[in-house]
């Protein structure tokens, strides 16, 4: 069976960074050595899993996926990952997104209708997202990059300061350079050959998922009490966009 | 009659999941909405079977929407729990280990408490003697914070007690875990943390439950063993639990 399987060097099993390529006979070969008790139990481990590190907005990495929920059953990896995606569609109106290619790191979101004005969390998390629109907002209306300073300067009159502890938002610095960049909402870039070192402000993968430039125009707009045609050629990017 | 799973279903599901817990006027207020944004048919006063339906859907996957009551103002609450779990387990994967273990002594001393709460100076002193690695007292208050923040934990004026979500998720779990002191109510068969609990023969109930039960009687008496219920009987139109627990003076009871 071992040197049916390509892709897989013997020995290999404890690689979980490789994923076996088959063909689909061989797929369906493997799923008929097990009991479809078997696969279920380890679509809703993987179900479960997938929503518990989605609900703290980590991104999670096939990697993971492989060491600790597939592990064995790594034969079959892609009946149970789609399955799970039907799963997450049907009962949850969610799906799984690839963010990045290459480390195969994915991220949840909604597919269904996006409604504005929709508060999905009353609390914590409404007011940290505020400050993400904020700083998403700042980031597009500047070309879609901006420097740290220009950043913090703008959160400043705004009564957020990196260097006080915020009445909501505790650490701040900590909360826009690690939490959000964690979840993959902006990308901080150090720019080199910068002493003391400075940083480029851009939007991450998720947020590019889980809003739209238009959105964000949109509400630059309604906070400026203006159109947002105003703003010509970020209006025209927004459209692009779409 | 089961309906469809629908648009309407799914938003309800995903804006329950990420407030954990939801008040019952809440849930109903979220009902609504979901059905008019997915122009979906809203039945009103129908959010349970609505409900059913979502169970339906999720019972495979060893998750339910159940309904629960809030041990200080007795109103219900809907949260998503995981029924698979027979220990701590949907905690494990969010906090370190030795979070895990003040959690753990933490529920220990609520449940072993007479009222249901535990003092932060006690749990701040089992931080220090935490098996897995110590923790100094600043840093179990930062964990304390969080707990109560993700509706593990209920905090009030320095005291901590499990939160209504805690409750529902652990249910099963606490009753297994301290099987002969963790209390039911003696109305609605559900655990109880906090409680008023007969001198004489140990019978317990809900706060909540006792304001109900007692509504109607002008000397309260317990219902196992029909001696005088020694303590304050909660207002239901305001549930004030800071003096409910109070035990009323022998020249209060006399003069009933």
């Amino acid at each position: 069976m071992r040197a049916e399987r390509s892709g897989l060097r013997e020995g290999d099993d404890e690689d979980f960074s490789v994923v076996p390529t088959q063909s689909p006979s061989q797929v369906q070969r493997n799923l008929e050595s097990r009991s479809q008790e078997e696969i279920n139990r380890k679509v809703t481990e993987l179900v479960q899993f997938l929503l518990v590190k989605d609900q703290k907005k980590i991104p999670i990495k096939r990697v993971d996926i492989l060491k600790k929920v597939i592990r064995e059953y790594k034969d079959v990896y892609s009946e149970i990952v789609n399955r799970a995606g039907r799963t997450l569609q049907q009962v949850f109106g969610l799906q799984m997104v690839e963010i990045d290619t290459k480390h195969h790191i994915y991220i949840l979101t909604s597919t269904l209708p996006r409604v504005e004005g929709e508060n999905l969390k009353q609390d914590i998390q409404t007011a940290k997202l505020g400050l993400l629109i904020v700083i998403l907002s700042f980031i597009f209306m500047k070309g879609n990059s901006a420097k740290d300073s220009a950043v913090w300067e703008f959160l400043r009159r705004l009564r957020v300061h990196p260097g006080e502890k915020h009445e909501v938002f505790g650490d701040v610095k900590k909360l826009v350079m690690e939490e959000f960049v964690r979840q993959k909402y902006l990308e901080i870039t150090p720019i080199p050959l910068t002493d003391p070192p400075e940083f480029n402000f851009q939007w991450g993968p998720r947020a590019a998922k889980e809003t739209s430039k238009k959105d964000i125009l949109s509400f630059v707009a309604k906070m400026q009490k203006k159109e947002p045609s105003f703003w010509i050629s970020q209006y025209n990017e927004a459209k692009a966009n779409t | 009659m089961a309906a469809q799973m629908s648009d309407a279903h799914r938003r309800f599901l995903q804006v329950l999941m990420s407030h954990g817990i939801m008040e019952g006027a809440e849930a109903r207020k979220l009902h609504r909405c979901c059905c008019e944004i997915s122009k979906a048919y809203y039945a009103q006063d129908k959010l349970d079977d609505f409900v059913s339906t979502i169970n339906n859907q999720l019972q495979p996957l060893f998750m339910q929407i159940r309904k629960g009551m809030s041990e200080v103002d007795g109103r219900t609450h809907y949260a998503l729990v995981n029924m698979a779990e027979t220990e701590i387990t949907k905690m494990a994967s969010d906090y370190a280990e030795n979070e895990l273990e003040l959690f753990r002594k933490t529920m220990d001393l609520i449940i072993l408490s007479e009222n249901g709460f535990a003092s932060s100076t006690d749990i701040l002193n089992s931080a220090d003697q935490l098996k897995t690695k110590k923790m100094k007292k600043k840093e179990a208050e930062q964990v304390l914070k969080i707990f109560v923040d993700d509706k593990w934990l209920s905090e009030r004026n320095g005291e901590y007690t499990l939160h209504t979500r805690c409750i529902m998720e652990m249910e099963q779990y606490i009753l297994s875990t301290y099987p002969d002191i963790a209390k039911k109510c003696n109305i609605c068969h559900s655990l109880a943390i906090q409680s008023q609990a007969c001198e004489t023969c140990g019978t317990g109930m809900h706060l909540p439950c006792v304001g109900k039960y007692f509504k109607t009687q002008s000397r309260p008496r317990c219902p196992q063993c029909n001696d005088f219920w020694p303590y304050e009987i909660p207002d239901r139109s305001r549930i004030d639990s800071q003096s409910s627990s109070r035990r009323v003076s022998r020249r209060e009871l006399q003069s009933l």
